[in-house]
Formats: structure tokens, sequence, C-alpha cells
């Protein structure tokens, strides 16, 4: 890669400080997002992906530490901007759409406000053309009769809909990067399908780089680039999705695709991971977290570190992969 | 394999409606109330031994339909047989009096919203055993340890409550609630949708084991065409309150009929396969369902095949294939 990518996480940790102890959340993990470029994190329910993108948008809870790391995005360290940096930079440069579309919007404000409010706050137009501009957005998103809609509530409007709104807010001032963290879960395959072809579109439109992530493997081949796979705070593989799919390394990534119904297979064909995730509070994890559920374990795998090797542009973090 | 069913189906509901009157009414509305259909005249069989699957959009009325046909809520019109009986006659508020309440069963989709949070596990799965069966001390205990096995729940865990329970022991014990009376017709609503994939194969393994030694019939609602595909025999494609489609999976989904279940079928993508060809797509809302055109097709205005005729004259039933029906003017039957 000849430019910089736009946005680098390079070896971050965070940690979260509960009562019951100390959860190592991400540890080291490392990937990058050029310009234009769309990036599927994947993963199953605690593997990190949300905190990651929180991280990125530096919107962590209290409880969290950054104990390491560099996020750099288009130039700029994010972990050591202030806070008038920071929220310059969001909703500008850096956008987000959230999993739930109607629990993201302010459900007492008519959603064109709500599209204006991002716009007055940073495209520098008066209340007037800040409104106009939403009435566009939402032509632009495909709601129908935008006028009349952006006097609505959200509660008048479908989950789709709502969702909609939430990606002309996230894209109304063309940022160069929109994280989409589950931005179709809950949403009818229908439904699913048009609103990725939204994002899909005004991305290519505009040049704009998407960080996407989804416990969908499908969503991922069809959608992504390239895929990031995670597993217990740990990024275990990064590759071309197309590469990824035909011939995964990390044992992980081959048991999830195993796990994963498709057509033409049969349920006996179908096979599951065996064991679950550790428990991140443990002091003890060994270097691998998958070693435990890893049928390709060897005596190498408990000793510390976790190799993390690079080969024709692919990721694996494994000693005895694929 | 899925085999098909031979004998004389466990459920047979025929031409049931759910109507709810929306709106005006009062003393001084002038005309008949509004009526919004949520199901419209939908006939459909269960057989033994066999897994159905139901699939459609939200708000397509599948989730009025599962209620009616658990009998939780009452129908409009219709009949609903099953086992000899037709329970469209038994109010929904005295069904939990009725024998059959124990023969159909549900497990529901969200499994930490519907266990009572003050319920430990042996409580949830004692609750139907103790109401319906009339069961305590230890035949009661007995019962439920049975019902944990086998839908492989450690008995250790039978004292936590949902809280202290992850999501797939959850769901577990969703499902041994529900196969602890020993039903004849299971009806599942989306029951693995809030599961990771490692867990949701192994439930899916598990509802596959429990059918077939427990001898019970499924019906399978789902979002997730893939897994649909995956475990049932037969698939019904629901639109606005009616069947459009229906016939043997693997048969629908490959070649679908239906332009609405053609275009469910490529909103779906394909873990490690790139898509080829164009896509179906949708664009707009489903009409409204409050008093619809009789004589006109549900899918109109929304169908990139639709043309003059499907907005004035009622859809025909097409038979795409051995097993099969379709409701289109204009049905895709390009075969494989």
């Amino acid at each position: 890669m000849s430019q910089p990518p736009l946005l680098s996480v390079e070896d971050l940790s965070v940690e979260f400080r509960t009562r019951s102890g100390t959860v190592r959340a991400l540890e080291a993990i490392s990937f990058a997002i050029a310009r234009g470029e769309t990036v599927g994190v994947v993963g199953e329910s605690g593997s990190g992906k949300s905190v990651t993108a929180y991280t990125v948008m530096r919107l962590l809870d209290d409880a969290a530490r950054i104990t390491s790391g560099r996020i750099m995005f288009g130039g700029l360290d994010m972990l050591g901007a202030d806070a008038g940096t920071l929220a310059e930079l969001r909703g500008r440069e850096l956008s987000m759409i959230f999993q739930n579309p109607r629990a993201s919007l302010n459900p007492i404000r008519r959603v064109g406000q709500q599209i204006a409010d991002v716009l007055l706050r940073h495209a520098n137009v008066g209340a007037k053309e800040a409104g106009e501009r939403a009435v566009a957005l939402l032509a632009e998103v495909g709601i129908p009769e935008p006028s009349r809609r952006a006097k609505a509530y959200p509660f008048e409007l479908s989950g789709g809909m709502c969702q909609r709104i939430g990606i002309a807010i996230a894209l109304a001032c063309r940022p160069a990067l929109l994280i989409a963290d589950e931005p179709t879960t809950g949403l009818d395959v229908t439904t699913q399908a048009t609103i990725m072809d939204l994002v899909s579109e005004l991305g290519r439109a505009r040049g704009m780089a998407t960080m996407l992530i989804t416990h969908d493997l499908g969503l991922a081949t069809e959608r992504c680039d390239r895929v990031v796979v995670m597993h217990a705070g740990h990024v275990v593989e990064d590759a071309p999705t197309a590469a990824l799919f035909a011939a995964p390394r990390h044992p992980y990534t081959a048991r999830l695709f195993a796990a994963t119904p498709r057509p033409g297979l049969a349920l006996s064909e179908i096979s599951t991971i065996p064991g679950g995730l550790p428990d991140l509070r443990r002091d003890d994890l060994p270097p691998c977290r998958f070693s435990t559920r890893c049928d390709r374990r060897r005596d190498a795998c408990d000793a510390p570190p976790l190799p993390r090797v690079t080969h024709q542009g692919r990721l694996v973090a494994c000693h005895n992969p694929l | 394999m899925p085999q098909p069913a031979v004998s004389a189906p466990v459920l047979d509901a025929r031409d049931v409606c759910k109507r709810y009157p929306v709106g005006g009414g009062g003393l001084f509305a002038r005309g008949p109330v509004p009526l919004l259909h949520a199901v419209d005249r939908i006939s459909l069989t269960v057989g033994a031994g066999e897994t159905v699957g139901l699939v459609g959009e939200s708000g397509c009325g599948k989730t009025t339909l599962t209620r009616m046909l658990a009998r939780l809520i009452d129908t409009t019109e219709g009949s609903i047989l099953f086992g000899g009986d037709d329970l469209a006659t038994v109010p929904a508020a005295r069904f939990a009096g009725h024998p059959a309440r124990a023969a159909i069963q549900m497990v529901f989709q969200d499994a930490e919203g519907s266990i009572n949070p003050r319920f430990t596990a042996f409580d949830a799965i004692a609750a139907p055993l103790r109401r319906l069966n009339g069961l305590s001390g230890a035949p009661l205990r007995a019962r439920v340890e049975r019902a944990a096995e086998q839908c492989g729940l450690p008995l250790t865990l039978l004292g936590r409550y949902p809280h202290q329970l992850s999501g797939g022991q959850k769901a577990r014990v969703g499902i041994a609630r529900a196969v602890a009376t020993e039903p004849k017709l299971l009806i599942l609503d989306e029951p693995t949708s809030a599961l990771d994939v490692s867990v949701q194969v192994v439930i899916l393994e598990l509802l596959a084991e429990l059918k077939s030694r427990l001898g019970m019939s499924y019906l399978f609602v789902s979002h997730d065409l893939n897994v649909v595909r995956l475990i049932c025999d037969r698939v019904l494609v629901m639109y606005l309150g009616r069947i459009v489609e229906e016939g043997p999976a693997e048969a629908v989904f490959r070649a679908p009929a239906h332009p609405y279940t053609r275009a469910l079928v490529d909103s779906v993508a394909v873990p490690g396969q790139i898509r080829e060809g164009p896509r179906l797509r949708l664009s707009g809302d489903p009409k409204s369902p409050i008093d619809p055109d009789q004589n006109a097709c549900r899918f109109h205005g929304r169908c990139p095949r639709g043309q003059d005729v499907c907005g004035s004259v009622a859809p025909p039933e097409v038979t795409p294939g051995t097993g099969r029906r379709a409701f289109c003017h204009l049905p895709l039957m390009e075969h494989a």
C-alpha cells in the first residue's frame, strides 16, 4: 500500500474494570482500513467487535481503559486528541450507524430536525438551508415524500425507515469513514438488502470507507472487500473476502464458517464449535484464546507470544494455521 | 434428509381469518367499521413428523397466525382441526383447560423474555406440568429432570435463575418447558434468532433429535431463510395475511414461482459465495392490510412483474411442481 491507510489501529488493548474483575476486552489488535474500502469485522457475541468500534469512535464507557496501542485516523492520533477535536471529527469525518435504529434516534424530535442538527453543528449552514438539505438527504436515502416525512417522529416510521434516517444523519456531512454496527440486524431480509444497497451505493459515490460490524457471514461475503475475524478480543485473521472464505487459515474462521447454515448443506454437514469463549477476567488467559476450543492445538500454543503472521496480504494469529 | 409426510395431518387449519376492527365505529359512525385483515383465509396442514416453515416479512401476519394456531387468541373465522376436534370453537380464554393445551406447545423467540425472571429453570419447566398434568412432588421432579435431560440441560443448572444462564442454556429451558408435556405439535417462533451460530447449530440439532425421539411435528417460524431451508420439509411463504406460495422447501427456494418468494430468496446473502446474476429487488412498503381489495393481488404495486390484471383480478392458483402451489398471474415458471 503506497498511501497511508485512512484508519489504522495498532496494537490496541482495552480493559474494563468491573466489580468482579478486569475484563481484557481487546488485546493487541491491529488492522487498517484504506480510503473507500469496505472492511467487515465478524465474530460471535463477546468477541470485541463493538468495543473496537466504540474505541475508534472514542465513545467508550468510563469503566474502560485503553492500556496500549495507537489509532491513527487521517493523520490524527485519535488517542491523543482532545475532546473538542474529537467532537469536531465525529459526525463530520467519522460517523456511525447503530444496530437498533429506532433506539438510536431521539424519540421526541422530528427526524428532519435530527438530520438538520448535524448540519447546523458541522456544516456551517443556517437553519433554513439545514432544513432544506435534510429533506434532500431524506430523498437521497430513498424515503418517499421526504418533505412530509421530515416532520415525522421516529415512532411514526418503520424500522427500515428509521435506519434510513440513521444513515441520512451519518452521511449528512460526507464522512470519510462510516462505522456500521450490525446495521441490519432485526430488519426484514428484503429491507436488509435495500439498506445495504443504499450504504454500498452512497459509499461508492462518495469514496467513503465503511467498517461493517456483523455476525452475518453472508453479509460480509457480499459487501466487504476484506474481512477481519475476531475471537475473544483478538484479531485472529484478516484477509481479502474471497480468499478468506475460499480457504480460511485460522482454525476459528474455518469453524465459524463450517457452523453457518448454507444452501445445499444438510444439518449433519454443519459442525458446531466446541466449548465457549474463555472468561476474559481470568489472569491466566492463554496466549491463544481459542486454544481450549481448538482441535489443531499443539504444545507451542501455550507459550507466549501469540504469533501474528502476515503473508500475501493476509494476517493469521496462529501457531498451527490451516 | 427430510421425508415427506404420508399419514393424516396433525394439524389441519382451514380458511383461518383474523380481522381486527380499527378506528371508526362509535355512536355516530356511518358505514361499516374498517377491518384490518391480519390473517386472511389461510389453510395449512402440518403432517405427522413434518417440519413446516413459515416465512414472510414482519407485519405479514405470521405471529397472528401462530398465536391463533397455538390457541392464544381467537379466530374470526375458520376451523383448526387437531386430534379430531375443531379447536377454533374453543374460546382462547378457556383453552387452558382443554386437553389439547398440553398437546400444542410453543417455543418463543426471546428465551430471556419468555421465562419469568423470578422462576428458576426448574420452576419454568415445571409450570406447565403442574398446571396441565396436575403433577407435584416426586413425579413432577422426575418429569422436569427428564425434560431437562432430553434437552441437554445439566441438572445442576435447574436451580438457577434466567440471568444466571447463558443464551444457549436459556434456549434449552424454553424448549424443555415446551416438550415437558409431550406435545404433538410444537410451534417454534424464531427459536435461534438471538443465538450465535455456534450455539444455533447445537439447538437446531437438538430440535431435530427431539422431533424424532418424541414424535413431534414442528411449525417453524423464522426470518432466516438459510435455517428454514436447512431444517424444514415444507415451507409456506406469507405476504400481507395470505399464503402466496407453498411447497417442498428445497424446491421452493431453488426455483421460486412467486415473485415475492424470489425477492426473499434473492435478499439472502450466502456465506462464502459471491452472487452471480441480477437480483430481484423490492421497493416500497406493503399495502395497507385495512380492508384490502379482494379482487387484487396483495403484492400488486410492489411486484416488479406486476401488470394491470394483477390490480383487478385475484391471482389464480398455479402448480409450479409436485406438492407446490403459488398464487400469481405471472409466476416464474423456469424450473431447475
